[in-house]
């Protein structure tokens, strides 16, 4: 194993500031001056001491729903991203165990869902369902999932073709022993640096949304969403609205430079082989 | 010889088109199908619980809800292969508005932008993915992958907020929110630099105005496209020529004593054609959907902000012809991919 | 000049390259470790030099650094190749690649991967001609379709005109040996260029270089794993290993008199001797077996072979020969179309799934790479204790008793339970291959090739501990191959194919000693012997 040492500094600034994000969103009652929704002021009063970043157009602590929001927008890209990963890699390594039509078909419909841009496929799906929290998440996940399908399977087909794959087919082994023991260990690197490129795309999308008004509905405070709340301030020369955006920005480089890291680190040790 | 080349190429793009034709089939049943998935009474949905029954049924008929799904489906597709997307419910009542009408003119200002976007980010990220592989782990390879990283992290509103602030705040910098956070010397530097950028338009407006002036309108916006399109373009080339530079081939031609530009254009590209199709493909995908959020910000009269509003109106035929249209631009993009493939690979044009 | 350079042809101004006190270190996960640790070369103007080794040996990386060149991983950190008076390293890139190609050319192990695909092989042919200004376009193609010509390249006029998809691999290796030759360079560096080639088509391009060499000659440094095939051309032969030098001397006395033991252990196998035994107890019996691959690619035809139990049969053939369908035709992989096989006199079901559990423990197989077939993710003790707990129901202290008794069957310590694969050598591995497939207690092993992707001298070990294993145990093998050296040391019985057909079997002795069908005759011919003679008399025999 590698030391510390060898981690890139990008690497160590993403990890210091997805500690730090992640300490917001699970104190954040604790680290908040006032509520989430709470009417504390009235509406746009400058930055001050009663107000560290000032009042929103309604007249709330614009740093409380940041750090609110940080909660909510991790958690459902979170919650997403473990959903679309759960679906993906389960049928991505059943497709290649069972092999023949099921595979055949799988991939097929994967082919047709990815045949959409995923933002409109998002939009068109949130109109029929309607958006909320949960639709959002499911959503997305299903989107999201025939990428981790696609990625599951191509690593896992590299995997079949190993004699130790045919091996312990010969010694008759069942699917759940084919999936769990031979194919997930040996592809779980490539996995984990997928799970944050998929987070941040996630992430990415849902902050996509709620600033398209049709992702995380008010009052629940989202980075996405207060972004559009106070666009109409840009024109005045304040830089409220680029504060929840950069707080989207900041997180995604974050998770961005662990993720290539990793994904680096891992292909490395492949061609050593 | 000549002539079983043509016939096996045309034989392959054909197997292609067909193909393409399927997809597209199937992604607009699942369009469909999607809406069809909506729980509850469609019209009920829509009109809300409000609703008399009379406009309920009155709506029924006029979605033909009536019919069998089937039945719909087929006078939707073959209404949309005419051009006719149907009837917009935003004007239910005393006016109606034909969803094509409202689509026209909003496509061509989309395709206007992504076209401007395309031409500036295409050949910036091939040639910039072209260097960076040839002078890998280079100091400028290094800059420009953290760069990229950085910039494929950015949210779509978030470069257009900031570009527009910068415009905005561009001769009173120094005196504004953020130049008088920043140490004096720094916002004013910066402050002097933001005056030698032109004062690009914050709001794209299209009107009668001149070919150019219309360009020069729509800049930020397809600067803000461009950025946001590169970095993972780039990226995706620069891995795409680095697989190809590891091949045996590469080899050879270094030891034939070819210099390092004649391996990269000469024997590297010849390879690279395909896969690089398919990465240009995939942004330009990828730029459709930001053309949507950069539209909104932008407050530009395209089909993307026009399928937020449906989206949030629940117009479904407009959201669905939107899809459909989105869905279709990709097949083709992918579709030209596959062609550019077929005729730059020598197996597939000589079998054995 | 260090006083052991052995340099037995030296007459000054004939001197062609000097490599001194080489010394290049490559790159493993971060770290610079050497590689070549201090290799002299000398090689004078039409000399030809073998370099031999085993894999890791370093014979690659010099042949390249002949060039100046290393690989991307690796530099040069210590010495200096003098090629013509000039010193190749100390001078810029720019001017090296005015001798790479135009004066030091280079051919490569496979002509698949080293063409490029997108160009038509005269585009590649002439292109070093082109760029180095060696020749006017007309004159270079004219060139190239002669040299074609020469090396005997089927319609050389053609043939250029080809992708290289569109031709066969030993063609392949002909056109690289061409356009290494189209600027009449004064030292070709070979990489192996025979050995992705089945034997039969070996000796042909074999003779096809050392004709051409000869013709203009040119100077060689022909690097290969085989001695029997390096002694065929070269005037001198250097044995390296773990990037060092081990011996270097003149071919006759390099075969006749070798000093070192490593270098006698080049031909290990050679020198296991197996008295041949004969059984009438048949324990499985292929019966008139025809499968296919799809609907339509026939591989095996009407196969009827009997394996005896308790012995060696050995089956040989070229690849594409069906002998490897073959035997995942018996383990159960590729049902056979019609026909079927016999195992202890009743019929085996045709599919794995098909088979209980007992059947698929009395049959095991064993790969050719074991770098494959061991689960990298899994220990050594998992992966030889879980056919135990599958196949007989072991678990905990009992499964844990029986792999440290497999560890010790195949001489291995059984601390080596807690370790994973990627810590093991190539041996090793192979080694724990055959104790996973010993834990099911098989009646019947095949064996896939499994020594062709190891050393010579860990191969004979296997080998070794095959043979023992099979007295003590008395387990069937079925021994597929390529390597007739192999079948020699350890077959009762040969089986040849060729196109998915059996064109002959019987004892070994009768097959090898006294083959009947001409394509046996011409198979054993074409194996190259230790001896300098081989090829010109292989080549008289042919064209009488």
């Amino acid at each position: 194993m590698r030391t510390a040492a060898s981690v890139p500094v990008t690497a160590w600034i993403g990890f210091v500031v997805i500690a730090i994000y992640l300490f917001a969103a699970i104190f954040a009652p604790l680290l908040a001056p006032y509520g989430e929704a709470e009417l504390v002021g009235r509406p746009f009063q400058p930055w001050g001491d009663e107000f560290r970043l000032g009042t929103d157009q309604l007249g709330r602590d614009l740093l409380s729903r940041l750090i609110y929001g940080a909660r909510n927008t991790i958690g459902i890209a979170a919650l997403t991203t473990m959903l679309s990963f759960f679906i993906g890699v389960s049928l991505g390594l059943l497709a290649v165990v069972r092999g023949g039509l099921f595979d055949h078909i799988l991939s097929r419909a994967s082919d047709v869902l990815m045949s959409i841009p995923q933002l409109i496929f998002a939009l068109l799906l949130l109109s029929a369902f309607g958006a909320t929290a949960v639709n959002l998440i499911l959503i997305l996940a299903i989107i999201d999932s025939t990428r981790v399908f696609r990625l599951a399977r191509a690593t896992a087909i590299s995997v079949v073709a190993m004699d130790y794959y045919e091996a312990a087919r010969i010694r008759g082994e069942g699917v759940v022993w084919m999936m769990r023991r031979e194919i997930l260990p040996n592809i779980l690197p490539p996995l984990i640096a997928e799970v944050g490129l998929r987070f941040c795309f996630v992430f990415l999308a849902i902050s996509g949304l709620s600033f398209l008004g049709v992702g995380i509905q008010p009052p629940t405070a989202d980075w996405g969403s207060m972004v559009r709340e106070s666009a109409t301030l840009i024109s005045y020369g304040n830089i409220m609205p680029l504060l929840p955006a950069a707080a989207i920005a900041i997180l995604t480089i974050a998770v961005n430079f662990v993720a290539d890291w990793f994904l680096n680190q891992t292909s490395g040790l492949r061609d050593a082989k | 010889m000549r002539n079983s080349l043509i016939f096996s190429v045309a034989r392959l793009i054909a197997v292609r088109l067909i193909f393409g034709c399927l997809a597209l089939f199937l992604v607009s049943m699942l369009i469909f199908m999607a809406i069809e998935l909506l729980p509850g009474d469609f019209a009920e949905a829509v009109l809300g619980r409000s609703a008399t029954p009379e406009t309920v049924d009155a709506l029924r008929r006029q979605m033909g809800l009536d019919q069998p799904a089937i039945v719909r489906y087929f006078s939707w597709i073959g209404g949309a292969i005419q051009g006719d997307f149907g009837v917009s419910m935003s004007g239910f009542g005393s006016d109606t508005r034909q969803v094509a009408d409202m689509i026209g003119p909003r496509l061509f200002n989309t395709v206007f932008l992504a076209i401007m976007a395309a031409i500036c980010a295409v050949p910036v990220a091939l040639s910039m993915g072209v260097l960076t592989a040839l002078w890998r782990n280079s100091v400028f390879d290094r800059v420009a992958s953290v760069a990229t990283l950085i910039a494929i992290s950015l949210p779509e509103f978030f470069v257009a907020y900031l570009l527009s602030y910068f415009i905005i705040s561009k001769d009173m910098f120094a005196q504004s929110q953020m130049g008088l956070l920043l140490p004096d010397f720094v916002s004013q530097g910066f402050g002097w630099l933001l005056q030698l950028v032109p004062s690009f338009p914050t709001l794209a407006i299209i009107d009668d105005a001149p070919f150019w002036e219309q360009v020069w309108r729509l800049s930020l916006p397809a600067i803000t496209l461009t950025l946001v399109s590169v970095a993972h373009m780039m990226r995706m080339t620069r891995a795409v020529l680095i697989s190809l530079l590891s091949s045996p081939y590469i080899e050879m031609a270094r030891l034939k004593g070819l210099s390092p530009m004649r391996v990269i254009l000469h024997h590297a590209l010849r390879n690279a054609w395909a896969p690089i199709a398919t990465v240009v493909a995939f942004n330009l995908a990828y730029l459709i959907a930001g053309v949507v959020v950069v539209e909104v910000v932008f407050v530009y009269p395209g089909i993307g902000q026009l399928m937020v509003d449906a989206v949030k109106t629940r117009d479904i035929p407009v959201v669905q012809a939107c899809a459909l249209i989105f869905a279709a631009a990709y097949i083709v993009l992918n579709l030209i991919a596959d062609l550019v493939a077929i005729i730059s690979n020598p197996r597939l044009l000589y079998p054995r | 000049m260090p006083s052991n350079a052995p340099s037995p042809h030296h007459t000054g101004d004939d001197r062609l390259l000097e490599i001194r006190d080489l010394k290049i270190e490559g790159q493993t996960d971060g770290i610079w470790q050497p590689i070549i640790h201090g290799i002299d070369l000398d090689l004078n103007r039409g000399e030809i030099l073998g370099l031999i080794g085993e894999s890791g040996a370093g014979k690659s990386t010099v042949g390249l650094a002949a060039m100046g060149y290393v690989k991307p991983g690796m530099r040069f950190t210590g010495g200096s190749v003098n090629f013509d008076g000039r010193d190749l390293l100390s001078m810029p890139d720019k001017d090296q690649r005015r001798y790479r190609g135009k004066r030091i050319a280079y051919v490569a192990q496979s002509g698949q991967a080293s063409f490029n695909p997108g160009y038509r092989l005269i585009e590649q042919t002439v292109e070093a001609a082109l760029v180095h200004s060696v020749l006017p376009r007309d004159q270079a193609i004219a060139r190239a379709i002669d040299l074609y010509g020469k090396l005997s390249l089927p319609e050389p006029e053609i043939i250029g005109f080809r992708y290289p998809h569109q031709v066969s691999g030993g063609q392949l290796q002909r056109a690289m040996t061409a356009m290494a030759m189209e600027c009449q360079p004064d030292l070709i560096v070979f990489d192996e260029p025979t050995t992705a080639l089945d034997v039969t088509t070996q000796v042909n391009v074999l003779a096809s270089i050392r004709d051409i060499v000869q013709e203009f000659n040119t100077a060689a440094i022909y690097i290969t794993h085989d001695l029997a095939v390096v002694a065929q051309l070269a005037d001198r032969i250097k044995v390296l290993r773990y990037g060092r030098e081990v011996e270097d001397a003149e071919t006759q006395r390099m075969l006749s008199d070798p000093q070192e033991d490593y270098t006698k252990s080049l031909w290990a196998v050679r020198n296991i001797t197996r008295t041949e035994r004969s059984s009438d107890d048949i324990q499985l019996s292929v019966k008139n077996v025809s499968a296919s691959y799809g609907k339509t690619v026939k591989v095996l035809k009407d196969i009827d072979i009997d394996i005896p139990k308790g012995r060696t049969v050995a089956v040989v053939g070229e690849s594409g020969s069906g002998k490897s369908t073959l035997a995942r035709s018996i383990i159960g992989l590729l049902p056979p179309d019609n026909g079927e096989v016999l195992f202890q006199g009743d019929a085996l079901p045709p599919s794995i799934g098909a088979r209980s559990k007992d059947l698929l423990r009395r049959i095991q197989l064993i790969y050719q790479s074991p770098d494959t077939a061991l689960n990298p993710r899994q220990s050594v003790g998992e992966a030889i204790g879980r056919p135990l707990e599958f196949y007989l129901g072991l678990k905990g202290r009992a499964r844990e008793a029986r792999v440290a008794e497999l560890l010790n069957l195949i001489e291995l310590d059984e601390s080596f339970a807690y370790r994973l694969p990627g810590e093991l050598s190539g041996g090793q591995k192979q080694r724990i291959c055959i104790a996973r497939a010993l834990a099911a207690n098989p009646d019947l092993i095949i064996c896939d090739e499994v020594t062709s992707a190891l050393d010579q001298i860990v191969q004979e070990e296997i080998l070794n501990l095959l043979i023992r294993l099979q007295e003590e145990l008395g387990i069937t093998y079925v021994f597929i191959t390529h390597d007739i050296a192999v079948v020699r040391a350890i077959a009762d019985e040969v089986i040849v194919m060729q196109m998915g057909k059996v064109v002959e079997k019987g004892s070994r002795s009768a097959v090898l000693d006294n083959p009947q069908s001409p394509y046996t005759q011409l198979l054993l011919s074409a194996v190259p012997k230790m001896d300098p003679g081989w090829l010109d008399q292989v080549l008289a025999e042919r064209s009488k």
